[in-house]
């Protein structure tokens, strides 16, 4: 959504996504993938040495930094309040209390705003997905006249902070065009600015460029019409990037906070993210800790899913911050 | 961008009929999800944003009153608290998060065995929902003496802070959180980087004697310059519009200790006893886009003979 709408300048995105990426997973020519040190620096025992115990300490950071606060909240989840509040880094002092997460799911009503999450993230990706592989079709493969005039229009919203839009955009929510009642407390007011992302169009548009054009006019040669190359050539020709687009739109759903907060005031609406900080003053630590961990379980699996999706997108600068 | 692919275009005059039969309406169809959905969510507010900055209104009835809007916003004297904290957030967020990542993703660049790994571990924290890492940050910067970060200060002996609760210590504890968050995504940007590197310099560099340290200095640093200077900027756009650690850790306490601009926007427009004041909101968000814009095309100017990527 808008507070999380990656943005990028151009020069960012390198040449893997332009090209349809490579079968194999690993190179076989050695010379290819060299990197600052050679074959010949690692045989040097003093080299191998400080750069084998620098890669042992830098593991050893990651897994502690990155990976100890989740490791925590796990532990958390299945610790009795008592526990969690007075021995918080103790191992199960007095047992594994896994109802908790009974709890969690039930007595605060965690599976309504986990399903309600889920909702918006679906609809989030059905939005971004429709406007990015039409918008795309259209600037990349039909080229109408006036292309270049959409696609800068497009373009100039990659420059605009989200700051900029959050106010107007909530009242335009409030009074939409054309229907004569307010959009809150309505999903269609997160799923419909949700496709409103330029970031997505260039990716898709730019992918969409490099597809060979002998395949457009052999379809069309055979009598396919626009709607026929659109699914049967162009979208599953598009797989890479397709996958690359849904994860991020999947996860930045599943992320927001502000937009949803403002647009969904009625709590039986919310999703996760913003119920969480109302439940955190009034709810039991352990019963508390396994609803953060509910929330965060589905990203973390396809992340470790989708692993090779998340790390080429990010690469092409999908996780900085708007 | 001339050849006109798949639709043949007839040479004679355009009427509506040529042009459907041309293609231009299935053209249409396909492009108005687009237009629609750009026009509505994303150029109508930027205009109304525009339009709004000037205007005062209650939802009901709306008047021009000029600049009012804007002096009353230099007039609010918590805006420059706001503005210093924004500052000093960047600031901190550049010296916690901005080398760290570099020197990782260069020693992650020589790995040898199960690099994925390492790049999954770093990435990780990225994909957690934001609420949910603050919130539970906010359980670890607990300021008992029982408290997680207390007790593991405890081990080697410094004695309790009281993190959040207090003005000095709340902003960094809110950037050592947001630089957790983030860290990963610039990671792997420098990795993709680092893979782009033209190999021959490396083997160059090795002709002319060049030592490992020599060759990351003189080849690897210099190759990453162009995207260096572009993660320098955009951590600073990113950081100039924080919202959700302020909100969530702190309310942007203590004594405005950590109130952010994007937060007093937020204030104006739905925090408001007397009714939103969308119009002191807008052109509060408009003078920090205008700013964000100025300082970008500045930087670009000031470093575009640095790099030549």
């Amino acid at each position: 959504m808008t507070t999380t709408t990656p943005k990028l300048p151009e020069a960012v995105l390198p040449d893997v996504l332009e090209n349809p990426p490579a079968r194999s997973r690993r190179s076989s020519a050695p010379t290819a993938d060299r990197t600052a040190l050679s074959v010949s620096d690692w045989r040097r025992p003093r080299v191998r040495r400080t750069w084998n115990t620098m890669h042992v300490v830098l593991l050893v950071v990651l897994v502690v930094w990155c990976v100890g606060p989740l490791l925590l909240l796990g532990k958390f989840a299945i610790t009795p309040t008592q526990d969690i509040l007075r021995t918080p880094l103790a191992i199960f002092p007095n047992g594994v209390k896994w109802s908790n997460l009974y709890e969690a799911w039930f007595d605060i009503n965690i599976s309504k705003y986990f399903v309600n999450t889920v909702v918006l993230a679906a609809g989030s990706w059905v939005s971004q997905m429709l406007v990015a592989t039409t918008g795309g079709y259209v600037l990349s493969v039909l080229r109408p006249r006036w292309a270049k005039y959409a696609q800068a229009l497009v373009l100039a919203t990659l420059f605009v902070p989200a700051v900029v839009l959050l106010v107007p955009l909530y009242l335009i929510i409030l009074h939409p065009p054309l229907v004569d009642h307010s959009l809150v407390n309505s999903f269609w007011a997160v799923w419909l600015p949700a496709g409103a992302s330029a970031f997505n169009v260039v990716l898709v548009t730019r992918f969409f460029d490099n597809l060979p054009r002998e395949i457009f006019e052999a379809a069309k040669v055979d009598g396919a019409g626009p709607f026929r190359l659109f699914w049967s050539i162009v979208l599953p020709m598009s797989k890479p990037i397709l996958g690359v687009v849904s994860v991020f739109a999947v996860i930045a759903s599943w992320k927001d906070f502000l937009w949803p907060l403002l647009v969904l005031r009625n709590p039986d609406l919310q999703p996760l993210s913003v119920r969480l900080p109302s439940l955190e003053a009034t709810t039991d630590k352990g019963t508390l800790m396994a609803a953060y961990a509910i929330a965060t379980i589905i990203p973390i699996l396809m992340f470790l899913v989708f692993q090779r999706m998340f790390l080429r997108g990010a690469g092409l600068g999908g996780a900085v911050k708007g | 961008m001339t050849s006109h692919a798949l639709v043949d275009r007839p040479s004679r005059r355009r009427t509506p009929v040529s042009w459907v039969r041309g293609g231009g309406l299935t053209t249409l169809v396909f492009a108005l999800p687009m237009l629609v959905i750009f026009g509505v969510f994303s150029w109508a507010p930027i205009v109304k944003a525009v339009v709004m900055s000037f205007q005062k209104t209650n939802l009901i009835v709306t008047e021009w009153v000029g600049l009012e809007n804007f002096q009353r916003v230099f007039a609010d004297p918590v805006l420059p608290m706001a503005v210093r904290n924004t500052a000093y957030f960047a600031l901190l967020a550049l010296i916690f998060g901005y080398p760290v990542p570099l020197i990782a993703a260069v020693l992650m660049s020589e790995v040898r065995r199960a690099k994925g790994l390492y790049s999954a571990l770093a990435y990780l924290p990225v994909v957690v929902p934001p609420v949910v890492a603050v919130l539970l940050w906010k359980f670890f910067y607990d300021p008992r003496p029982e408290g997680v970060f207390n007790t593991i200060i405890g081990y080697v002996g410094i004695p309790p802070q009281p993190w959040l609760q207090s003005a000095t210590s709340a902003m960094p504890s809110l950037v050592l959180e947001a630089t957790w968050a983030a860290a990963g995504g610039t990671v792997i940007i420098y990795l993709a980087a680092l893979t782009a590197v033209p190999t021959e310099l490396y083997d160059a560099a090795e002709v002319d004697g060049a030592s490992v340290w020599g060759k990351v200095w003189h080849v690897t640093m210099p190759q990453l310059r162009g995207v260096l200077l572009i993660t320098f900027i955009l951590q600073i756009i990113g950081t100039a519009q924080v919202f959700l650690e302020p909100y969530l850790f702190t309310g942007g306490g203590p004594a405005n200790a950590t109130v952010s601009v994007l937060l007093l926007v937020y204030r104006y427009a739905f925090q408001n006893s007397l009714g939103g004041n969308y119009g002191m909101a807008t052109a509060l968000s408009l003078m920090l886009a205008a700013f964000l814009a100025v300082m970008s095309l500045v930087y670009f100017r000031l470093t575009r003979s640095w790099s030549t990527s």
